[in-house]
């Protein structure tokens, strides 16, 4: 078995949930890394849009922002960003929404926007962007985000995207049809919530990982599904696409751009 | 009609001090010389429009030009806070900044119904989100016909929309293509609109014919700026330039190295000094 890294585990597991059939909007940072990996290994007709309006697109290096030109080079279509809003995220169409967040809480609730009171907050973070109406209205939601005490909180400051709210029917009453978030890839484990009270419960270990390891880097008393299973170790293949297009990003993002100053 | 002049003649006819300013530009063709020459001309209490206020907005407000800002993301993509933005709400450095926050979906469809002259925008939105408890501008409305629930958010009519884009002719109609994100909209609803462009030309000759095009007699001034994009980009042009927006990062963590940066290549600069971002990329591609 090769070496690999926890991080490079939770991308191969992250990309593993993705099929050909998924026409899926992609969050920036490693929800766009997933989504890449799976199209560049067993998921080549997978539909990624991005929130710039870029659909169908097929970057060769990963994208540091949404709105890199590589996406809308290699787009089937660009559309506004009213359009993509409004026709393509309202509309229904988008099966999968692949997001990350700063917090998440047990009923996959997310937060990106305060740490502290909204109105006098400690850290001021960029916000929900399009989080709020992708929890919504995708058919379902994937969230990928590393284990950590600080991320995976007892209780969210704010509530930037709903997962599952309070738990339980939260959704239904709230009127909303589609699934909500279905399953959270960590670096360590993936979670999924249980299908009645929604709490997020760790359904698959990632190779090598403790079960203890787990309990210490969640914020709450996590817990564990009757079945669990071991998540396959990442293949050769895997993370050689991986690396390889973490490779070319990398020296795309340092050596684009011309002079050394701005004007 | 638009007429054509020079970058500092129309932000010093259609900007003025307490106007509501929308500078938009989905992650491209973002107006930084544009916003640039508003630092340099002093424009103060601007109330700041934009989706994503990235590295130009976090220069307007860590200059103190700005009183508020609507916005729905204000991060620097891929790379981490817009500390400028952060300074201002955490400390309130170099002034109190007010805010009023939003999802992309509100922002984007308030835009659309500034541009349809409505007063409102409605949206399948922030069910279950905070942010309808501490943005009293995030209200709902009934449907008459089917009783569903939806969230509504005023119209965006800014005093002045400023855009880049990547050509006029010389009448003044402007040509935008490539992630055109939301400035056809941002145009129409504002009451005067400023577009910077890479060339003016005889014939728009647009590659395909569902480029945007934004009629002279939609738009108050066009400026001839080539490179007025940077560190954003220009598609057909230039490309973005990643690797100044990771490095704004470290400019703009501190105070007195952004306040630096901002002399050196705001205030005792030109909207000339862009056209070398064009040139140097287009050498490069």
């Amino acid at each position: 078995m090769t070496d690999f890294t926890p991080t490079e585990m939770m991308t191969i597991a992250a990309a593993r949930e993705l099929s050909n059939d998924d026409v899926c909007f992609v969050g920036i940072g490693a929800p766009s890394a997933a989504c890449n990996v799976a199209r560049l290994t067993h998921a080549p007709d997978i539909t990624l849009i991005y929130e710039s309006g870029t659909v169908g697109t097929k970057p060769d290096v990963l994208p540091l922002s949404i709105g890199d030109g590589e996406l809308c080079d290699t787009a089937l279509f660009t559309v506004s960003v009213p359009e993509m809003f409004r026709y393509w995220l309202q509309g229904g169409r988008i099966t999968t929404g692949f997001l990350g967040g700063a917090q998440i809480d047990r009923f996959a609730n997310l937060n990106t926007t305060v740490v502290g009171p909204y109105d006098h907050p400690k850290i001021r973070l960029p916000g929900g962007g399009g989080a709020p109406e992708i929890a919504s209205n995708c058919g379902r939601i994937f969230i990928t985000m590393a284990l950590s005490k600080r991320g995976f909180v007892e209780r969210l400051p704010f509530v930037t995207s709903m997962g599952h709210g309070e738990g339980g029917n939260t959704r239904e009453r709230l009127g909303l049809k589609t699934k909500g978030p279905t399953r959270v890839i960590t670096d360590l484990c993936i979670l999924e919530p249980d299908p009645e009270t929604k709490e997020l419960s760790v359904v698959s270990i990632h190779p090598g990982v403790s079960r203890e390891r787990i309990v210490e880097n969640c914020g709450w008393p996590i817990k564990f599904a009757a079945t669990v299973i071991e998540t396959p170790a990442p293949t050769e293949t895997e993370l050689l696409v991986l690396r390889d297009i973490n490779a070319r990003t990398k020296k795309a993002h340092e050596g684009t751009g011309p002079g050394k100053e701005a004007a | 009609m638009a007429r054509i002049m020079s970058l500092a003649e129309a932000v010093a006819e259609n900007v003025r001090d307490g106007d509501t300013v929308a500078m938009e530009g989905f992650t491209h063709l973002i107006p930084y010389a544009a916003g640039h020459e508003v630092i340099r001309q002093g424009r103060k209490d601007l109330f700041l429009v934009r989706m994503t206020p990235d590295i130009l907005y976090d220069q307007l407000i860590g200059v103190g030009a700005a009183r508020g800002m609507k916005f729905s993301w204000g991060g620097n993509p891929g790379v981490g806070s817009l500390h400028r933005f952060r300074d201002a709400v955490e400390n309130q450095w170099p002034r109190p900044l007010e805010i009023e926050e939003h999802s992309h979906a509100a922002m984007a469809n308030a835009y659309e119904a500034g541009a349809a002259n409505l007063p409102f925008a409605m949206l399948r939105g922030y069910i279950g989100a905070d942010l309808p408890k501490v943005n009293p501008n995030i209200k709902s409305v009934t449907c008459p016909f089917t009783g569903e629930v939806l969230a509504a958010v005023p119209a965006i009519r800014p005093d002045v929309t400023i855009i880049h884009a990547q050509r006029a002719d010389r009448k003044g109609n402007v040509l935008i293509e490539g992630i055109v994100g939301v400035q056809k909209e941002a145009v129409l609803a504002a009451r005067r609109s400023i577009v910077t462009v890479e060339e003016i030309v005889d014939e728009l000759s647009p590659p395909s014919p569902n480029s945007v095009v934004l009629p002279s007699w939609a738009v108050t001034a066009v400026a001839h700026v080539p490179g007025g994009a940077f560190p954003s980009y220009a598609h057909g042009y230039y490309p973005r330039s990643n690797a100044f927006y990771i490095r704004w990062d470290e400019i703009a963590r501190d105070r007195e190295t952004f306040t630096a940066w901002i002399k050196e290549n705001v205030l005792d600069a030109r909207p000339e000094d862009y056209a070398r971002h064009a040139e140097t990329s287009a050498k490069v591609a």
